[in-house]
């Protein structure tokens, strides 16, 4: 016999479903007056220090369809490499940014947009510095538990070549997956969920 | 909140046996919205560490109350009003505090608010359906609202939801995101549920169904549901030898 550890189980994950929008960006899908404002909806002000980009795209499923229902959360670093979180012990992130967005895609396009900064650099945990990176987090009806990925800025190519999470993908040819098209402060990016050129998600 | 300092550790791997997996053909909208080729693990590094924070200041009065957030003055929502109240933990068992729960469902005739939801149920015009709170010093939330209904959902020819609220939990670092259902103890509709049959672990499907707590009920007034959640634990650095930072 041995003894019992103590660990709990981690609540299983479901779906979103369809109505993700009402929990969580009421606004949007025309529940007013409950909450002020949806979270996450405004991410860079007047004082957020940093080069302004707009981040959009589509998720797309296994046959090439725009998901209309889906939503996405982004969690970035501020424009110096700094995290706006507890955890963050190196240094006091801009008080302006809080890193982390939400947006429904349009419900007729399977557009989302986030209007947000460059993110700066921040280490891995060997002491070497990580490419500017967006975290992305995706769930929608049909998604059973949430998709994590990333996206990486194409200009950043000899970061991107040394980052330590892109070295961590087997297949070489799967992480432009990971890397926006730029046009000026636009970046495009296009999430496949299956098929051709599915998009490297992670268990992280 | 609290003072102890905040954790910095890596988060325990994800039992990707006991979640569903993405593919699950019986929940008809999975098959071509899950990803086919293996998801790409790593170390946690500071970007999944970490995470946003909400404060309690942002909360307004009625924010955890859906019988009556939605509804006119004097009025309130249509149905089996219920406390549903639980504690987040983490897999040690610690209360994580000052987490942000947000909370969505169905009226009690199983219809939603939401321009896509065309059951033919109707609206309650005092039901929105959303509500929110911030987990206390231990852990610790509660709010109130209403038993949802059942409803048919084009899946099967004959599908239909059993009772569930929607959760979606904020811990303190970006890789404990998660969304999640609640189900109530004794739905015969659970055991039939193409979704909530893509968890292939009985006992995990219980620790989705929220119990009966008759010590919670508020007497002429409110029965009660207990439904804690659990997210992922984080490794204690004690021992790692970590660059500064990190």
């Amino acid at each position: 016999m041995v003894q019992k550890l103590p660990y709990l189980k981690e609540t299983p994950s479901q779906t979103a479903g369809p109505y993700v929008h009402i929990g969580c960006l009421p606004n949007f899908c025309g529940i007013e007056g409950v909450f002020a404002a949806d979270l996450g909806s405004v991410m860079v002000g007047e004082r957020t220090k940093g080069e302004r980009i707009t981040l959009t795209g589509r998720v797309i499923d296994g046959t090439g369809t725009p998901l209309k229902d889906a939503m996405i959360e982004i969690w970035q670093a501020d424009a110096d490499g700094l995290y706006n979180s507890p955890s963050e012990l190196r240094g006091t992130a801009d008080p302006a940014f809080t890193g982390w967005g939400r947006r429904a895609v349009d419900q007729d396009t399977g557009v989302y947009s986030f209007d947000t900064i460059k993110p700066g650099r921040v280490p891995a945990p060997d002491g070497s510095l990580q490419a500017p990176h967006i975290n992305v987090w995706i769930v929608a009806r049909g998604i059973n538990i949430g998709l994590n990925t990333r996206i990486y800025f194409p200009e950043e190519e000899a970061a991107n070549a040394a980052d330590p999470v892109l070295a961590r993908i087997e297949h070489k040819n799967r992480i432009p997956t990971l890397i926006a098209r730029r046009e000026g402060a636009t970046l495009i990016h296009d999430i496949r969920l299956q098929g051709e050129g599915e998009t490297v998600f992670f268990d992280i | 909140m609290t003072n102890e300092a905040p954790e910095t550790g890596a988060f325990f791997a994800r039992d990707r046996e006991w979640h569903p997996q993405a593919y699950t053909p019986g929940y008809k909208s999975s098959v071509a919205r899950s990803p086919r080729l293996a998801l790409v693990s790593f170390g946690n590094t500071i970007s999944e560490i970490t995470g946003p924070v909400f404060g309690h200041s942002m909360l307004g009065p009625l924010d955890n109350d859906l019988t009556l957030n939605y509804a006119r003055p004097g009025e309130s929502a249509i149905g089996e009003r219920i406390i549903v109240h639980g504690r987040l933990m983490d897999e040690r068992g610690r209360g994580v505090p000052g987490a942000l729960l947000e909370f969505w469902q169905a009226n009690a005739g199983g219809r939603y608010r939401h321009k896509k939801d065309g059951y033919l149920a109707p609206l309650d015009p005092n039901f929105g359906g959303c509500g929110r709170t911030i987990t206390g010093p231990d852990g610790s939330y509660a709010f109130r609202t209403i038993r949802p209904g059942p409803y048919p959902w084009p899946n099967g020819p004959n599908d239909w939801r059993p009772a569930h609220i929607h959760f979606s939990v904020f811990g303190h670092g970006f890789a404990q995101r998660l969304i999640t259902q609640m189900y109530f103890e004794g739905d015969p509709l659970i055991a039939r549920c193409p979704i909530a049959r893509t968890i292939n672990d009985p006992a995990a499907i219980s620790q989705l169904t929220a119990a009966l707590d008759m010590n919670a009920t508020i007497p002429m007034d409110a029965i009660a549901y207990r439904f804690d959640i659990v997210l992922r634990g984080r490794r204690s650095t004690l021992f790692e030898n970590r660059i500064e930072g990190n």
